[in-house]
């Protein structure tokens, strides 16, 4: 394996292949993190046993519980009230596969690029890829392009402070902006998401503004960090490899298992956790009543059982059955848009860069329970070199 | 060439001609409802689930072991599941008719 500065290791292996879990605190409210692909995958099947729709902010590590009562949604909703919203959003979060969408898209990304590559070198993620996701994400939402330098604002963490997970300052920031926001709605409809949340039926009965303001807090919060790390991790990447990007010039027709293997590879979202509904065991290892799991993507995307070589990037890798955007009935909403970012971004990319430069970084290392995991970078400048 | 029958889940059946490539991608290509092939084919996300009739069953062969381990967790699962986008088009596959299993 290379140990360049883009490298990410996979920290879990040994832990997995000895027991398969590994056990953290998180504020008094532990959790057992499941690492095999297999146990993951068989986990978030298993939504009775393994509950989202417990006390809102649970199921997120580390715990929201100190710093939000809204429940988000339809991520914090079990079956059967969870396939009534889902059914509702999931047109609109399929809309990223139009034309129109795409070409929208495409045009934020490459003003983005464009600007880095006439600067010729930029802190990649407050200057490129907060500022990449947040305006896409105003296409996403169909709101005014203006929107964005206010969610650009609020930095990269929304909910945790850098430092502190029971900082509620940040919650804070974006509670009231919904709130705000809502209310906005309710006087000047437009076809905005809270517009058109405002106006939609979950069984015959109009959503309530909490319901709007769930699901409008789960869209805010699953799709920056993520978003930032994946469009970051990627440049870095290909800082490191510019032979993959030739690799992509010259065969564009991978470039959908390079998409899913850079995702596979990243995935930048570490784990999510369950509330245990039934004394149970995974991996023979007993599971009380109430407590935590949590489905840990990250190692099971680098199982050895399942993908040859994976802690290499082999961006032609045909099946590649990861599970970085969740698996199951809560698997991710925004990954269609995810996906479409990368196709976009890395296309941008082939067509313009020659080659990019990690000129310093300083990475951003997770501390599960005394697993250090890094799932990025807190700060990383990069030289753009045009093609 | 080879001619491909889908039928989804409200009994429309979508019949289309294709050549080369996956039976995901010709599904998607025309607007088959109920198959996404989110993953574009990697085998990850199993939103291009269908059900091939016993009489079929010769000319689409077996499953991989990835792709039943994935099917195993579909919803809708049954002994005649494949993922359509493990299927490639060729001359053999004429005739095919394939049930989308969501």
């Amino acid at each position: 394996m290379d140990n360049k500065k883009s490298t990410i290791e996979d920290p879990f292996k040994e832990k997995r292949e000895s027991c398969g879990y590994h056990e953290m605190d998180d504020q008094n409210d532990p959790v057992t993190m499941i690492l095999g692909h297999k146990d993951v995958r068989k986990a978030a099947h298993n939504w009775k046993t393994f509950q989202s729709g417990a006390e809102p902010g649970r199921i997120v590590v580390p715990s929201e519980v100190e710093i939000r009562d809204l429940r988000q949604i339809p991520f914090e909703v079990d079956p059967p009230e969870h396939t009534n919203y889902r059914d509702l959003v999931e047109p609109w979060f399929k809309r990223p596969l139009e034309e129109e969408y795409q070409l929208k898209l495409k045009n934020i990304i490459n003003e983005v690029l464009t600007d880095a590559l006439e600067k010729g070198s930029v802190e990649l993620i407050h200057d490129f890829s907060l500022v990449l996701q947040s305006r896409a994400l105003t296409v996403l939402l169909n709101s005014e392009y203006s929107e964005a330098e206010r969610w650009i604002s609020w930095g990269t963490h929304v909910f945790r402070s850098e430092d502190d997970p029971l900082d509620n300052s940040k919650a804070n920031v974006l509670a009231d902006y919904l709130d705000e926001k809502v209310e906005e709605a309710k006087k000047n409809p437009t076809e905005d998401f809270f517009s058109v949340l405002l106006n939609s039926e979950v069984n015959g009965k109009k959503l309530s503004d909490d319901e709007v303001k769930g699901v409008m807090m789960l869209t805010f919060a699953g799709g920056r960090d993520t978003v930032i790390n994946a469009v970051t991790n990627s440049i870095a990447y290909f800082a490191d490899h510019p032979e993959s990007i030739e690799f992509l010039r010259k065969q564009p027709e991978h470039m959908n298992t390079a998409i899913e293997e850079l995702v596979r590879y990243f995935s930048p979202l570490t784990h999510m956790g369950r509330v245990v509904t039934e004394d149970t065991s995974v991996c023979e290892h007993a599971i009380k009543n109430d407590s935590r799991i949590s489905m840990c993507w990250a190692s099971a995307n680098r199982d050895e059982k399942v993908f040859d070589k994976p802690n290499e990037v082999v961006l032609d890798r045909k099946m590649n059955p990861h599970v970085a955007f969740g698996f199951g009935t809560h698997n991710c909403l925004g990954a269609t848009h995810a996906r479409a970012i990368l196709r976009i971004l890395l296309e941008l990319i082939v067509e313009k860069v020659d080659s990019m430069e990690i000129l310093d970084s300083k990475e951003n290392i997770e501390d599960w329970g005394g697993i250090e995991r890094k799932v990025g970078y807190n700060k990383i400048n990069v030289k753009f070199n045009a093609l | 060439m080879a001619q491909i029958t889908f039928v989804t889940k409200n009994k429309e059946e979508k019949v289309l001609e294709g050549t080369s490539g996956s039976l995901m991608k010709l599904a998607t290509q025309n607007g088959v409802k109920g198959i996404e092939g989110e993953c574009g084919g990697v085998c990850s996300c199993a939103t291009c689930h269908v059900h091939v009739p016993e009489e079929h069953q010769a000319k689409t062969g077996e499953a991989s072991e990835i792709e039943n381990d994935l099917l195993e967790l579909s919803d809708n699962v049954q002994d005649n599941s494949r993922l359509c986008c493990q299927l490639q088009i060729t001359e053999d596959l004429d005739g095919l008719v394939v049930h989308v299993a969501n």
